[in-house]
Order: structure tokens, then C-alpha cells, then sequence
């Protein structure tokens, strides 16, 4: 972190230096037209300052020029939004192997769990040189997790989850900020991400608390709430549920619509059972809605995601658009 | 007010007539009275009609209940006036809190309650009604040779609605305040904050209707009410404009109406609407509120375009530089506003295919954009350019709106909008398209139709050290913004860490700045009401119906039928004035 005035920001994640790339082009683009404008109106107002009463030509209005100044902006405006779909796609791409961590934000705090169990908060530590993917929600209301040296950003967005994923490459210390306005202490919904060299991380992950697996303590929740009385013999299964297509019937009645079982959908069922009944099932299930935490809703469904059915393996996160959320 | 003493009895005669009268009979009686009157018209410049739309009653009750568009027009002059004060103390707050990283000056409930109320006061009741309520009001009837606006008790209505909603937004700032931010996002305005979020909305809510009837009393006036002869490619760019902000106003303002009062209605009836525990999607609220949010923007700067087209004109002595493509990308703007609503969202989980078509569509609104600044700045080309007051601000509106919009690349691709959307930049952004853009035409406006409105002239010097001081001031508070927002500051904080606070100083010196040149026009345009030259009905040589009737024009606008036989910006056709 710099102390004092600067004007540049540490790239820190794969994406950053492209992003910048195309963050220049475009401050080069401005500084070009704005530069030209002010020129010709400078050079104008000098060169036809008013001397005399002489009265001006009428004006001749040229469709070939018009034509030009709109085609020469349509083009640069084509060049830039093909370039930085690129780089959006390439973020919001499902990532192969990722270092999964789990990104609950709260007034006024981030909590953060990682794939090992261990559990931070206002606190990241990542290693350098693996994809990290952040699965968000928000226990309350919208708020956004903002590392500016990655130039990554994700609103966490109560009621659903959002993804985004980065590859830190440069070892350090850098802010973490919530980005969408929160209430009252929004500006103290800071923290770091501390990037390290996989070796170090490492050693950090075993100094500290391992904690539980989140899929452990899906299991454990599994049973103690009594999911498993049904899930477990004679109702619906839960293996090789996650990311399969399956059909839906609103509170069990009416026309049937088809669904991905991803994360948004577990969620869903758990917290407001009778939305979307499997076909061929009954509105049975308790809701369990305000009596578990955002945190235990997402062991529930790590626990969930392990369970696969032998025949049949987890498809790939779907394709680019649905992977972004809704 | 100076009055000319030798026409007395004919002001008599006209007095009677239009005391006699009643509304739909006046034009009537007045034409029949044009010969008897149009002595009155041949007046020498410098000199004011004796008996005007100001100087006709004192009465406050003749203020209050006034149908003439011009004292309406003036009414809302002052009221959002009154609601810029605010709006500025509130900027002015802001930027004091944020001299230092820590926040020492004020509460973060305190700072969280001012940015609202910045937000709230300038946007909903400020910037909207701007130029349309004010310069609008006056202008578009004589622009178009009309007596008045096709409803004039609506016009008053309008006007009503709009105070009784600053009222209530006023009375929910002081009572219980105000902290979601002017963008009232869900679950925290529906569900989280403690504040009086419901009266606020109620106060919204009523001044949208405010800007529902303004829009319909334009189409209509614009549609039906243009004097014989004033074909569509005649009338000025100022009605073209007002005529596609008009169109927004009329379908977008009713989607913010019903958004805002499902927000009321989740708060008080716990209805799950927006907040997911109630089985709402707070998204959908964005989606809602951009669906005007955005064509607002361009409420907020179309008029302005329209002011600065006339000014151009003006002072380079030329018609417009393709007037019928500046005209079409008025309407264009508008018509892809209405498109572009989900680049605010391309960070809340909205599919990254919706992003690509959202953003590829926000490109599209760079275009008549583009046209409209490369067409004005082709007007100065061989003209005779005069930089007076009215034609700096023109100059600095085209400047900054080029910057301001160019930023608008960055937020429209969406690989940079990811960094930096809800940061400074942001707030840099939109303010040198609001500020730089809409208070610059605003400013440019007022000056130029200050006689008009009037009969008196600004001080040209006070005017052009002002336009200057505007002009550096909000370059200096507003650029060091861009850099904050790349190097990651976001919007609305109250405290911030301390590499950010060379930049903030700069802001806050540029807003001392700014702050003078504001205040200034408050001051010396007053003084002009007594003080200023006499204008007389055309002190520019304008082209404009507005300039062929007397400076303050009387009460039915003109006593002759204007001549409408001319194209539009027939300057060639004119004398230069080499002073006015």
C-alpha cells in the first residue's frame, strides 16, 4: 500500500494488467477527443473572434462530414466493446480447479471461510498462482467485495449467490472494500487480502484453526436438523442432485418447469421448501427460513455438492451465463 | 422600473382589456387591439414595455395563482434555487468531512444523511426540474409563437405538486433524516434503515407527478399550439430537445412512481416485494428504478444540449451545423435511454449475456452524443465568435459533457466497469455530466434569457469571472475524483485510508472554488433587477420568436403574430451586433 500520493495501483491478479491495458487505451481515447475538442473550439473562438459586424456565410451543413464523425466513434465503440467483452467473459468463466472460499458479508463485516474449514474475518489470505473462486451472500443487504488491486468486484446480494474468481500473482497486502453502500459503518467494512507464496499460505493454513470442512459440517447439520429422516432412505435423494436438470412443479401443483439444481436453487428449497417441489414429490418439507444462518445454508449445500452419485459424475458448472447467477 | 411615459394611454386602453377579459376572450380583444398597439412594438432597444408579466399585478395571490407559464416559470426559478442551496450546503458538508481521512467533522449517520440528502435534492429536486421547469416553461410557448402552454392550470398544478414534494422530502430530512442514498436500494431502504424513508419516497413520489404533467403540457403545447407557419424543421433545437425530454418524462417518470411506492408498501405492509426474507428479489428494484434513473440522466442533459444550441448559434452568428441530425439525435437519445438501464448492474449477479447486450447498447447512446459535440463545435467554423457570459458556459458545457461522456466508455465496457463502478470515479463521472454538463447549460441559459426573463442585462464581468471560476473550480473538484476512483476510493464513504487524502484535499480546494462561482450569479443577478442595463426585446440579435417580442414580454407573450417564415437560425440573414 502506498503511503502518500500516487497515481498508479498495484496489479496484483492475473486479470489486472488487462484490465489496465484497456483502461489506458481508453484514457488514451479521451485525452485524444478531448484534447481535439478543446482545440478547435480554442482555435475557433481566436481565429473567427468577432472583429467587425462582416455577417458569417450561411452555414453549409455536410452530410459526408456527419457521416464521418458518426462512423469514426462507432467504430472506436466497436473496437472497445469487443475487447472488453473478452476480458468479462474470461472473468466470469468457470474456473477449472479453483481454491473455493465461501464470502458471507454482514453489517458491518466480511466472513470468510475456506475450503479447509479455517475462518477469517475483515481477513483474506490467498496464495499466488490459483484461480480463487468466491461463492457471496449477504446475511442482510447488498453488499459489494471490492480488492482494487485485483480489479475484481461482486455485489453480495442477499437471497442468492454470486461468483467471481481471480488469480493473485503478487505477494502483499491489499484493501478490501465493501463497495455498495450498507448503512451506517459502510466505510468501516474494510479489510485486507493478504497474498502469499503457496508455500507460505500453506504454513498459514496450519498455524491457524483448521476448523471443520464445510461439508463436514453440512453432514453434521444434515443430521441434527433431520434431513436426513427423508433424504436419507425413502424420499428424494440427495446424490447426484447437485448441477443435474430436474423438473419442478410450483408448491407441487401446477405446470412443470425445468431447473438446474445449482447453488441458487438448494438454497431456495431449503430456506422456502414449497417454491420449487421436484416433480413426482409432495409440499412436505419444513421451510427452514430464519432458523438457520446464511453460514450453515452454505455447509448445508457443500455437503450437498459431495455427494455424488457414483454413475453419475458432477457436470461442469454449466456454461458461462448460467454460472454468473441468474 | 424605468417606465416609458409616452405610450400611457395606450396602457391604459390595454390594461382595461385584459382586466375585462377573461382567459379564452383576451386573445381575442387583443388582436383586435394589435394596431392600436403596435407602436408599442417599434420600440427603440434600451427600453422596457411599460406594462409586462411582472410588473401587471404585485398581489402575492396574483404569484400564487398565476396561469401565466412565464410567473410559473419564475416561481419554480426560485424554488429550485432554494432546493440548490440545500443540495450545495450538503456538497459542501461532504467535502469538509472528507478534507481528512478520518471521519472527525461528523457522525457516519450524520455524513450518511447529508450524501442522501445532496443526492435527493439535487437530482429529484433540482437537476430534473432544472432547465425544463424554468427555462422550459418560459421559453417553449414563445419559442413557438404560442400565449401560453396548452394547460395552463396544470402548469400551475405541476408547480404545486413540486413543492408539496419538496416539502415532504424537506420535512424527512429534518425529521428522522434520510440514509439510503438517492438510490434507495433494497432490502436497505425497504427493510434495514432506521430514517423516514417513507416520506421521503412520499415526496419523491408527488414531485413525479410534477414532472409527468410538464412532460404531457409540452407535447401538447409543442403539438398543437405552434404559431401558422411553424413547420416541424423550424422550430429552434431548444423544443426539439424538450420535446424528447417531454417523451421521457411522460413513459419513464410512472415506472419510479410505482417502484418507489412498492418500496413504501414493503415498509409499511411488509410486503415481500424487494426483501428476499419476505420472498422478494432486491434486484428487481434496480432493475425498476434504472428503468428511469437512466432516461433521467437524460432528463438532465437533453435540455441542456438544447440551451447550448441556441447559444452556439447565437455567438458564432451561424445556423447549427446539421440541424436535422442534431435535432434526430435528441430523439435517438432518448429512444436508447430506455435500452440501456441494466449497465448500473453489471456487478449484481445479471447474467454475463444480458451484461454484453446492455453494454453493447450503452455504445450505441456514445453516437448521436458524439454528433450532437462534433456538430456544435462545426457551427463556430467561419463564423464571427463573440465570447460573452452566456458562450463561455456553452464552451465549458461542451468540454466537460466531452469529458464526462468519453468516462462513460469506461463504465460502459464492462470489464473496466467491474473496477470501477460504485467508486469515485463514478462520482467523477456523473458529475462532470450533471454538473458540468446540466448546471453549466443551466447557468449558460439563465445568463442568455436573463434579459428575456427580466429586461435587464447581467454584469458581463461578474458574469464571465464567474463562468471562469465555475469552470476551474469543478475541474479542480471533480478530476481528482477519476484518479481516486481507479486507485479504488468508492462512493460514499465517510472515512477513508490516508493515500487517498492528497486527492480529497485537491477536491475540497476545487470545491471552494466552485462554491464562489456559484454564489456569484445569486448575487449579481439580483443586483440586476434594479441595477442591470435596460435590455430592451433583443439585446443579442437572437433569431429566436422569443426575441421578437418585449423584454419582459407581456402578459399574452405577443401583441403581433410573430414571423414564423424564416428557416430556423436565420443569422445570415442578421446584423451582427458588435455590442449589445
Amino acid at each position: 500500500m502506498n503511503q502518500g500520493f500516487t497515481i498508479f495501483l498495484d496489479q496484483a491478479s492475473e486479470i489486472a494488467p488487462k484490465i489496465d491495458l484497456l483502461y489506458y487505451f481508453l484514457t488514451g481515447i479521451t485525452a485524444f477527443f478531448t484534447i481535439l475538442i478543446f482545440g478547435v473550439l480554442f482555435v475557433a473562438a481566436y481565429r473567427f473572434r468577432r472583429r467587425d459586424n462582416k455577417i458569417p456565410a450561411a452555414t453549409n451543413t455536410s452530410a459526408l462530414l456527419e457521416l464521418i464523425w458518426s462512423v469514426i466513434p462507432l467504430g472506436i465503440c466497436f473496437v472497445i466493446f469487443f475487447w472488453s467483452a473478452y476480458l468479462y467473459i474470461d472473468i466470469y468463466k468457470a474456473p477449472k480447479d479453483p481454491l473455493d472460499i465461501h464470502v458471507v458479508g454482514k453489517q458491518w463485516m466480511w466472513k470468510l471461510q475456506h475450503p479447509q474449514g479455517n475462518r477469517e474475518i475483515n481477513e483474506l489470505h490467498v496464495p499466488t498462482g490459483r484461480v480463487v473462486q468466491l461463492t457471496i451472500s449477504s446475511q442482510d443487504v447488498i453488499h459489494s467485495f471490492f480488492v482494487p488491486a485485483f480489479r475484481i468486484k461482486q455485489d453480495a446480494v442477499p437471497g442468492r449467490y454470486t461468483r467471481t474468481s481471480f488469480t493473485p500473482t503478487k505477494p502483499g497486502v491489499y484493501h478490501l472494500f465493501c463497495n455498495e453502500y450498507c448503512g451506517t459503518w459502510h466505510s468501516s467494512m474494510i479489510g485486507k487480502v493478504v497474498v502469499m507464496e503457496p508455500d507460505k499460505y500453506e504454513a498459514w493454513l496450519a498455524g491457524t484453526m483448521p476448523g471443520e470442512a464445510p461439508a463436514a459440517s453440512g453432514q453434521k447439520l444434515f443430521q441434527s436438523l433431520g434431513c436426513i429422516t427423508c433424504h436419507g432412505v425413502q424420499g428424494p435423494s440427495m446424490a447426484g442432485l447437485y448441477m443435474s436438470r430436474r423438473k419442478y412443479q410450483s408448491n407441487g401443483l401446477g405446470a412443470e418447469h425445468e431447473v438446474i439444481a445449482d447453488d441458487d436453487y438448494l438454497r431456495e428449497s431449503i430456506l422456502r421448501s414449497t417454491e420449487k417441489v421436484i416433480v413426482g414429490y409432495r409440499p412436505i418439507m419444513p421451510s427452514f427460513r430464519e432458523q438457520i444462518s446464511e453460514d450453515q445454508v452454505q455447509q448445508l449445500i457443500a455437503y450437498i455438492k459431495s455427494l455424488q452419485h457414483p454413475d453419475q459424475p458432477i457436470k461442469p458448472p454449466g456454461n458461462v451465463i448460467e454460472q454468473s447467477g441468474r | 422600473m424605468s417606465r416609458q411615459s409616452s405610450v400611457g394611454s395606450e396602457d391604459v386602453i390595454r390594461i382595461n382589456v385584459l382586466i375585462d377579459c377573461d382567459y379564452k376572450t383576451a386573445h381575442c380583444r387583443l388582436i383586435d387591439d394589435w394596431r392600436t398597439m403596435s407602436t408599442l412594438n417599434i420600440i427603440p432597444t434600451a427600453v422596457e414595455p411599460s406594462e409586462n408579466y411582472l410588473n401587471i399585478e404585485h398581489t402575492v395571490k396574483s404569484w400564487l395563482l398565476t396561469k401565466d407559464h412565464k410567473r410559473i416559470a419564475v416561481l419554480y426559478l426560485i424554488s429550485i434555487t432554494f432546493f440548490f442551496i440545500i443540495g450545495g450546503t450538503m456538497a459542501t458538508l461532504i467535502r469538509l468531512e472528507l478534507l481528512t481521512p478520518q471521519g472527525d467533522l461528523m457522525t457516519p449517520e450524520t455524513y450518511n444523511k447529508v450524501f442522501t440528502m445532496h443526492g435527493v435534492f439535487m437530482i429529484f429536486f433540482f437537476l430534473i426540474p432544472s432547465i425544463p421547469a424554468t427555462l422550459g416553461n418560459f421559453l417553449v410557448p414563445l419559442m413557438i409563437g404560442a400565449r401560453d402552454l396548452a394547460f395552463p392550470r396544470i402548469n400551475l398544478l405541476s408547480w404545486y405538486l413540486y413543492i408539496i414534494g419538496g416539502s415532504l422530502a424537506l420535512g424527512a430530512a429534518i425529521w428522522g433524516g434520510l440514509d439510503t442514498g438517492w438510490t434507495f436500494y433494497t432490502p436497505f431502504s425497504s427493510a434495514y434503515s432506521q430514517t423516514n424513508v417513507v416520506v421521503a419516497l412520499l415526496g419523491i413520489f408527488v414531485a413525479g407527478f410534477s414532472s409527468i404533467l410538464t412532460g404531457l403540457n409540452f407535447l401538447v403545447t409543442i403539438h398543437k399550439m405552434r404559431a401558422p407557419g411553424l413547420t416541424w424543421f423550424k422550430l429552434p433545437l431548444f423544443i426539439w430537445s424538450h420535446y424528447a425530454t417531454s417523451v421521457i418524462m411522460l413513459l419513464g417518470t410512472p415506472v419510479v412512481a410505482i417502484t418507489l411506492s412498492l418500496v413504501i408498501l414493503e415498509r409499511t405492509l411488509n410486503l415481500g416485494i424487494f426483501n428476499p426474507e419476505a420472498g422478494g428479489d432486491p434486484v428487481l428494484f434496480q432493475h425498476l428504478f434504472w428503468f428511469y434513473s437512466h432516461p433521467a440522466v437524460y432528463i438532465m442533459i437533453l435540455p441542456g444540449m438544447g440551451v447550448v444550441s441556441e447559444i452556439i448559434a447565437c455567438f458564432s452568428r451561424k445556423a447549427i451545423f446539421g440541424y436535422s441530425m442534431v435535432a434526430a439525435a435528441s430523439l435517438a437519445i432518448a429512444f436508447l435511454g430506455f435500452l440501456v438501464w441494466g449497465h448500473h448492474m453489471f456487478i449484481t449477479s445479471q447474467s454475463v449475456f444480458a451484461g454484453l447486450i446492455f453494454s453493447f447498447l450503452s455504445f450505441l447512446v456514445a453516437i448521436p452524443s458524439a454528433v450532437k459535440v462534433f456538430n456544435w463545435t462545426a457551427t463556430l467554423w467561419k463564423g464571427s465568435v463573440s465570447l460573452e457570459t452566456p458562450m463561455l458556459y456553452a464552451f465549458g458545457f461542451i468540454g466537460l459533457f466531452t469529458i464526462g461522456g468519453l468516462t462513460g466508455l469506461f463504465l460502459a465496457s464492462m470489464a473496466t466497469d467491474i473496477h470501477l463502478t460504485d467508486t469515485y470515479f463514478i462520482v467523477a463521472h456523473f458529475h462532470y455530466v450533471m454538473v458540468g454538463g446540466m448546471v453549466l447549460a443551466y447557468l449558460a441559459g439563465v445568463h442568455f434569457w436573463w434579459p428575456k426573463i427580466t429586461g435587464r442585462m447581467y454584469p458581463e464581468w461578474l458574469g464571465k469571472f464567474a463562468a471562469f471560476a465555475v469552470f476551474i473550480g469543478f475541474n479542480l473538484t471533480f478530476f481528482p475524483q477519476f484518479l481516486l476512483g481507479y486507485l479504488g476510493m468508492p462512493r460514499r464513504y465517510h472515512a477513508y485510508p490516508v493515500e487517498f487524502q492528497v486527492l480529497n484535499v485537491l477536491s475540497t480546494a476545487g470545491a471552494s472554488v466552485l462554491a464562489i462561482g456559484f454564489a456569484l450569479p445569486l448575487f449579481y443577478l439580483l443586483w440586476s433587477l434594479k441595477y442591470g442595463k435596460i435590455a430592451g426585446p433583443n439585446p443579442y440579435g437572437a433569431t429566436g420568436l422569443e426575441w421578437q417580442t418585449s423584454s419582459p414580454p407581456t402578459i399574452f407573450n405577443f401583441d403581433t403574430p410573430p414571423d414564423t417564415s424564416d428557416q430556423p437560425y436565420p443569422y445570415h440573414k442578421r446584423e451582427v451586433p458588435l455590442e449589445h
